[in-house]
């Protein structure tokens, strides 16, 4: 009767013992740190200007739009508390995550993809290494490792973009808009802005190779992957958001 | 005489991908110093045959034996010692194009815990990984290419490299997937050639599949001469047909096995369409 669950739950179940393996991988030899600091540079590093980009946008358009709802209170003063609530609970990490997905659980979906139908995979096996431990693990903690730190400079660069608009659009003081976008953080706020991207790294990078160690039917199967791993990835951030914005609501 | 002890044993195989025959209840064994030669069309099981042989793939029944240990209960630590003595030609190639020539062909040396070990027991009575992979280089005749990448290279030239890296650690069991698939006929006689060449120096248990009947007539009744460089007729003492079997697969059955003389005689029409084929 519930036969058409047989498979998503069998999936479910291969994803998570791929999960477990590689996390328990971080703590085995070989190590590979070569690969984890390559994977740092290529996720890292190349999402910085994107994200810098996207950060800094958010906190522009977050700051204009605010301004008029606050002005009609009178309390465009406060528009600093909007921009950093906003940005450090919720949009930094989300964004930051989505971008990153995009740009990166498609491309370790392709890398782990086309190198499972060149037969690399099985290869790496034959020729005594573990896939898992060679190329999942490395992946995950760098994106584990890399994501929070983008988020924050992504919440920083948001700050600073809705600073611009307080300050020259506005007319409001540099120390009124920075001590207000300070002092509304709690300490609720921080943990929730950095277990955010720490979890959303997880989804990347798992998901990521998850569909690239499935893929199967050749350079067709690899475009599919690709874009199976950014739609699948999207979607589970966007399940943790929530899950995890309710989860500090609940003992705020 | 007594028999060689068996390589390769496979009872009563059977995978299934859903609905599709990986392999269907098949048999087969190859013992030392046999050859192999696998035809079957496209999708018959000839690459789950040899995955499945070498755990890379597990079986839904039946037991597979490498080198008279049941490879059913292995973890993969377990597994890799085992597949350290399995060279292995990939259909698809499966060198890795994020590493040069030289160290695809040294990646096994590099790898495999138990040749590390040795390497580490025979202190140093055994040869440094940079002398073989340049000997394996050479031996595909490949010993200039050391510092390229495989996208470099040529189809014939990867197909080369991977020989080199299927035989560089001197293994007990070598499986070739097509090695001349896709190549012209000039280019795959000369891979023959090499795998001749092995067999003439090493006389290594060998799985061979391929799609041309031609590869296996030379494997069954050519040798390669040393002296001369090339392949030559076997003259009838030294005729390799006694240990050159030919196998046919369809939709994961192991229709066939016999000699030439037996594959030439057969009468079902899928078995006789792999001896008139000139190439694919
Ligand atoms: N990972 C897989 N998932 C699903 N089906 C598979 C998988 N691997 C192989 N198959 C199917 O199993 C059958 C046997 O495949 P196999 O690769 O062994 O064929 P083959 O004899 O090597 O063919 P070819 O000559 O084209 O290489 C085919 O029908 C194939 O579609
Ligand atoms: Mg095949």
């Amino acid at each position: 009767m519930l036969d058409f669950l047989k498979l998503p739950v069998q999936k479910f179940q291969d994803f998570i013992l791929l999960g477990f393996s590689a996390a328990t991988n971080v703590f085995r030899s070989p190590h590979y740190s070569d690969d984890v600091f390559l994977q740092m540079d290529a996720i890292g590093v190349g999402s910085l200007p994107i994200v810098m980009m996207i950060g800094f946008v958010s906190g522009v358009i977050m700051a204009m739009q605010m301004a008029r709802a606050l002005q009609t209170y009178g309390a465009e003063g406060e528009v600093g508390k909007i921009v950093s609530v906003a940005l450090v609970r919720e949009l930094g990490p989300l964004l930051t995550a989505l971008l990153v997905a995009g740009r990166n659980s498609s491309g370790i979906a392709s890398e782990i993809g086309s190198m499972r139908v060149t037969e690399q995979i099985d290869a790496m096996r034959a020729l005594g290494t573990d896939p898992i431990q060679k190329l999942v693990t490395p992946r995950l903690i760098a994106t584990a490792f890399v994501l929070p730190l983008l988020t924050v400079i992504a919440d920083f660069i948001g700050l600073i973009g809705g600073f611009l608009i307080a300050r020259y659009l506005l007319d409001i003081p540099t120390s009124q808009y920075w001590t207000s976008a300070w002092q509304i953080l709690e300490y609720n706020d921080l943990a929730q802005g950095l277990i955010k991207p720490f979890v959303f790294a997880i989804i990347i990078a798992m998901v990521g190779c998850f569909y690239g160690l499935r893929t199967t039917g050749g350079t067709q199967g690899v475009g599919k992957a690709t874009t199976t791993a950014v739609v699948v990835a999207d979607i589970w951030i966007f399940v943790f958001t929530a899950l995890i914005g309710r989860i500090f609501l609940y003992f705020a | 005489m007594s028999p060689k002890p068996a390589v390769l044993r496979l009872e009563d195989v059977s995978l299934f991908f859903g609905d599709t025959a990986g392999l269907d209840h098949v048999n087969f064994e190859l013992r030392a110093g046999e050859t192999r030669v696998l035809f079957g069309e496209a999708g018959a099981g000839k690459t789950t045959l040899l995955k499945v042989a070498l755990g890379l793939l597990k079986p839904d029944s039946g037991k597979v034996y490498l080198f008279g240990q049941d490879i059913g209960g292995m973890t993969e630590q377990e597994l890799f010692d085992v597949r350290a003595r399995v060279g292995i030609l990939f259909q698809e190639g499966g060198l890795f194009d994020s590493l040069t020539i030289a160290e695809n062909v040294a990646y096994p040396l590099l790898n495999q815990r138990v040749l590390l070990a040795e390497a580490a027991a025979n202190g140093g009575t055994q040869r440094p990984v940079e002398e073989r992979v340049q000997e394996a280089l050479n031996f595909v005749e490949l010993g200039q290419t050391l510092e390229k990448v495989p996208s470099e290279l040529s189809g014939g030239m990867r197909r080369r490299v991977g020989i080199a890296r299927a035989v560089v650690t001197g293994p007990a069991l070598l499986l070739y997937d097509s090695p001349t698939a896709g190549l012209d006929p000039i280019t795959a006689n000369t891979i023959i050639a090499l795998l001749l060449k092995e067999r003439e120096i090493r006389n290594t248990a060998t799985v061979m599949v391929t799609h041309r009947y031609l590869d296996g007539h030379l494997m069954a009744n050519f040798r390669y001469n040393p002296s001369s460089g090339k392949m030559e007729r076997a003259s009838r003492g030294q005729s390799e047909a006694a240990t050159v079997k030919f196998c046919v697969m369809k939709n994961g059955l192991l229709l066939f096995e016999g000699t030439e003389a037996e594959l030439q005689a057969a009468q079902d029409p899928y078995v006789r369409k792999f001896l008139r084929h000139g190439s694919s």
